[in-house]
């Protein structure tokens, strides 16, 4: 311990928090392998080594196997139990011990020759499935390499670890949530990216875009994790660790005292009332509605219950998952989003598009899979019955995805009546504009609905055409950039001209130099990720809705998103000096 | 030595499990076994090897067997392609 020099990585902040931790690094890269050749006095040591990198890997893959089984189902399973059948393929290592004794070469330069052979044969096959077996060959040669050269690869998760790894796809952040994670740190992803938004609904602290971390962290090392800053500390010092403790309680305080004000109206000084809801994907953070004192959820996202089970869940495992996030949220509204999949939320039987966020995704999918949307709208009216639902529609380009999707509402209302199911026959149904068409049409589109929701992160992406996930250029995607402000301020007058009010889902709505403006703009709902609630409370309670005004009419002045970001930060500073701004 | 062509007759040609009934019952007799296609020879007693052919439903192959109890390989061999790997 100690010899290490501390190093101190950039990332950027995904989730909120400060951790101290041992690493848990989740590495899919492949081990190194050196051609060497062995004395004859080896062959026998050689030979153990592979048995005992043999037994191992088949160790781990039954555990993996069993995990897989329990966690998301049999049949992607399947794919380790083909990769359990290779390492008990008698011929294959035959030859690999003939060839080590043969050729004195290295178990671990033997296996990768041997191996590689097939997975490359695989590799050149013109058929898809043949190729991702190739996968598989090449996940069981590096499991073997790995133990033969005993880097200590844990197989089984340690609870209480900050997990480390190049990127993490939506189900592996949900595999790991069930077990004890302390935060993340990643190589890859924005700030935007499915894995950052889970791990933020999680309350579990991520730093994403760290590019090097995997090449720099070794399983059970000391970091440190600043969900705060984006900073990430590899081999701390004792020095680095104190101030990070310091840090993290007067974070907490400020946290503790935030908690006062939980039961008190979101209302500015000059009395307007504007109301702040949560952002779920679970059923289970539905109780953050009341503990962090909102006024219902405004965004639930459906996609983690499909994204859990391997088809689509059926009409009742939807209802009940549905029902329960309405009974812990009542007496408040909870805005359920119709299944959002495509884009980077991919689900494992989805086709491969070249262009996925302009592609199948939101409402289009729905539109051509009436079965799929009928019966989550089915699920969702019987949920009405338990408290009040408004249904909100993603991806929407033009009215008449709409005017269909109403039909389609009509149809699932039909059917209930006809069985005599109760359900609330008022339900609301909004739109997200989140597509620039739709944004342009906010006025046409309010017409049509009961309420307009600005999905600000897909919105943005579309605007600036910026794809979000992709870290080369993720510095142009800028919430405050003066298109993406004019935009919403349209969109938000166009609604009220029209009667109909505006909420906000997106990560903005929940960015504390956003908010004088936004609410300046008019916004009636702000709706985000639960743990920042209280936080925006204390600011719309600290200043005036006149002041607010005036803000956003200098920002609508203002040329670039530098200036306007430098003007929000300092009014808001001045305004609400206890803030803990980074 | 016995030499047998076979046709793949279940729908999803000789992938993993079929592959892995292949091998298993190839490794209950004594004989070789072995598989070709398209100008490639596997060992029909490597699952990595059967794997490897990607045969799908429809396409031939031929079947070597050489050892003492080659008769009842092959005749057990053959039998499990007839019957499409019970999953016709």
């Amino acid at each position: 311990m100690g010899q290490k020099n501390e190093i101190v990585l950039h990332g950027i902040p995904a989730s909120p928090g400060i951790i101290i931790g041992k690493a848990y690094v989740f590495a899919k890269q492949a081990p190194r392998v050196e051609e060497k050749s062995i004395g004859e006095n080896e062959i026998s040591l050689e030979l153990e080594r592979l048995q005992h990198a043999v037994d191992r890997s088949e160790k781990e893959l039954l555990k993996v196997l069993q995990l897989t089984e329990q966690k998301v189902g049999s049949q992607k399973a399947k794919i380790f139990e083909a990769q359990i059948m290779i390492l008990s393929d008698s011929v294959l290592f035959g030859s690999i011990r003939k060839r080590i004794q043969n050729d004195l070469k290295s178990a671990e330069y033997v296996v990768h020759r041997e191996i590689s052979k097939y997975q490359q044969m695989m590799m050149n096959s013109s058929d898809e499935y043949m190729r991702e077996r190739a996968h598989d060959v090449e996940d069981v040669k590096n499991r073997v390499i790995r133990n033969i050269q005993q880097e200590k690869l844990i197989s089984r998760f340690e609870p209480n670890s900050i997990v480390v790894s190049e990127i993490l796809t939506p189900a592996d952040t949900v595999l790991f949530s069930r077990n004890e994670v302390l935060a993340y740190a990643t190589d890859m992803g924005g700030v935007t990216s499915h894995a950052a938004l889970l791990s933020r609904s999680l309350n579990i602290p991520s730093v994403v875009g760290l590019k090097v971390i995997t090449k720099h962290v070794q399983v059970g090392d000391t970091i440190i994790v600043d969900g705060y800053t984006g900073n990430v500390t590899l081999h701390p010092t004792e020095e680095t660790i104190a101030r990070c403790i310091e840090r993290k309680t007067e974070h907490e305080q400020f946290e503790t005292r935030l908690k006062e004000i939980r039961e008190l109206t979101a209302q500015t000084m000059d009395g307007k009332i504007v109301h702040l809801s949560c952002n779920i994907e679970f059923s289970d953070e539905a109780g953050n509605v009341h503990t962090q004192g909102s006024t219902g959820v405004g965004l639930y996202r459906t996609e983690g219950l499909f994204l859990r089970t391997e088809n689509y869940p059926s009409e009742d495992e939807q209802y009940a998952e549905y029902r329960a996030v309405v009974e812990k949220s009542r007496p408040h509204k909870v805005v359920m989003r119709t299944l959002d999949i495509g884009g980077d939320k991919v689900v494992s039987n989805s086709t491969s598009e070249d262009n996925p966020f302009l592609g199948w995704r939101g409402i289009r999918l729905l539109l051509d899979r009436p079965e799929v949307f009928l019966t989550q709208l089915r699920a969702m009216l019987r949920a009405s019955a338990y408290g009040e639902i408004w249904i909100m529609l993603p991806m929407i380009s033009g009215i008449k995805e709409i005017r269909q999707s109403k039909e389609y509402l009509e149809i699932a209302k039909k059917e209930l009546r006809e069985k005599h199911v109760p359900f609330d026959e008022n339900i609301k149904i909004g739109a997200m504009i989140e597509v620039p068409s739709a944004a342009i049409l906010a006025g046409e589109i309010a017409e049509e609905v009961d309420f307009l929701s600005i999905g600000t992160n897909d919105l943005i992406q579309y605007l600036l055409a910026v794809d979000r996930g992709n870290e080369v250029v993720s510095s142009l995607y800028q919430e405050f950039h003066p298109a993406v402000i004019k935009t919403i301020r349209s969109i938000i007058m166009e609604a009220h001209r029209v009667g109909k009010p505006v909420s906000m889902c997106g990560e903005m709505a929940g960015d504390p130099i956003a908010i004088l403006l936004l609410l300046g703009l008019g916004l009636d709902e702000f709706s985000m990720t639960p743990h920042i609630l209280p936080e925006i409370k204390k600011i719309i309670r600290s200043v005036s809705c006149a002041e607010a005004e005036e803000i956003a009419n200098r920002v609508l002045e203002m040329k670039t998103e530098d200036d306007i970001k430098d003007f929000l930060r300092v009014n808001l500073h001045t305004m609400v000096p206890e803030l803990l701004l980074e | 030595m016995i030499e047998k062509d076979v046709t793949i007759k279940n729908r999803a040609g000789l992938h993993t499990r079929p592959a892995a009934a292949l091998v298993k019952l190839a490794a209950q007799f004594q004989s070789e076994f072995f598989i070709y296609k398209d100008g490639f020879e596997i060992n029909g007693k490597s699952i990595i090897g059967v794997m490897t052919l990607a045969a799908e439903q429809g396409s031939t192959l031929q079947l070597k067997f050489d050892g003492s109890d080659e008769q009842q390989a092959a005749q057990a061999v053959v039998g499990l392609f007839e019957r499409g790997f019970d999953e016709v």
